[in-house]
């Protein structure tokens, strides 16, 4: 199986490494070349410098036969546009899409995109910690 | 009309001017701090001061009426994507207009079905092809959209098509002439009718079959 991940922050990196770990084939692609640090030492993987949108690199990362892109820079915009590149141009089957903004991950939902919105997460477990709490000292 | 403009740059406070001063309603969004606070003296409340690809902002601008129009020209295309998508998708504007910064990301205003875009750079290629006519092919518009365009050739001495009628020419698929231009002249292009060179011909035909065209036609 092939992945590409296109944006190699801290949950870039530990996706790529871990999906690596799993046998999986994977090309990385960040801006900064070095974001190369963040996959450590022995990544035997493949690394791009280079911009996500870059549509010819995407192409050299080999996308044309990727089972899986995860978007994951730290722009809500780009991954938007790069996640639907992935889907809608190259038909990759699974494209899955991390948007920090809880209301643009709503709507790019119902236009058949698969979200990741960390901060709905973090609300939902925020708001179930301080309930859990109240709870705790209402009893 | 009511036209929401997002980016506040030359071509966005140019355009909220112009259709001001024409007597439209216009809100113009604009994120950076400083450029906002020069708008604002000039546009008062008619400038918003936000990320016009967050939703709370367009909504504060009144995108849920919807204007009549929204036209996105910030400096970014992803944003310029984004706020054309969520206009159209999610708040029903029926007509969008983007900017498109690097010609390169034109892929992604076509593959999403914003079909409205101008590019400076595209532009000021067109008109130097324009000015350099050795490729025996002029475009002179695009509809993107319907996917054709309008390209105006010279008949050239060698070309297959010379002294033959209109009728015999073999054309690439699709195309069609639209008009013979002769000692500036133009007259419909009748089958009955006989090229010759030097006649300049428009024609409609789907983007990249132009070199086709140009075998038929030009053949230098």
């Amino acid at each position: 199986m092939k992945a590409i991940v296109v944006g190699c922050g801290r949950v870039g990196a530990a996706l790529a490494t871990e999906l690596k770990a799993g046998g999986w084939d994977v090309a990385v692609i960040d801006e900064r070349e070095e974001a190369l640090g963040r996959l450590g030492e022995n990544w035997m993987g493949e690394f791009y410098v280079g911009h996500g949108m870059d549509v010819p690199l995407l192409k050299s990362a080999g996308i044309e036969e990727a089972d899986a892109v995860v978007v994951t820079t730290d722009g809500d915009n780009t991954n938007i546009l790069i996640a639907q590149v992935a889907q809608r141009k190259f038909n990759v089957s699974s494209v899955v899409v991390r948007l920090l903004d809880p209301r643009r991950a709503e709507f790019y939902r119902t236009l058949g995109l698969n979200v990741v919105c960390p901060t709905s997460s973090a609300i939902a477990g925020l708001k179930a910690a301080v309930l859990g709490d109240a709870a705790n000292e209402a009893a | 009309m009511y036209i929401l403009i997002a980016g506040g740059g030359k071509v966005g406070s140019n355009l909220t001017r112009t259709l001001l001063r024409d007597g439209h309603e216009v809100t113009l969004i604009e994120q950076r701090g400083t450029r906002y606070d020069q708008l604002e003296l000039e546009f008062e409340h008619q400038v918003l001061k936000g990320d016009a690809t967050e939703m709370s902002v367009l909504e504060s601008a009144g995108i849920r009426r919807p204007p009549d129009l929204v036209v996105a020209v910030t400096g970014d295309d992803e944003d310029n994507v984004v706020i054309c998508q969520l206009a159209r998708e999610k708040y029903g504007v029926e007509t969008v207009i983007a900017r498109v910064n690097d010609p390169r990301n034109q892929i992604y205003f076509d593959l999403l079905g914003i079909t409205r875009t101008v590019s400076a750079t595209s532009s000021i290629m067109a008109l130097i092809e324009h000015e350099v006519p050795q490729h025996g092919l002029i475009h002179l518009l695009e509809l993107r959209k319907e996917n054709l365009e309008i390209v105006e050739v010279t008949v050239g001495e060698q070309a297959a098509c010379t002294g033959k009628l209109i009728g015999q020419v073999v054309l690439p698929e699709g195309a069609r002439l639209i008009s013979v231009v002769r000692d500036g002249k133009p007259s419909l292009p009748e089958d009955s009718m006989r090229l010759v060179a030097g006649d300049s011909v428009l024609a409609i035909l789907e983007p990249g079959k132009e070199d086709e065209l140009r075998r038929v036609l030009v053949r230098e």
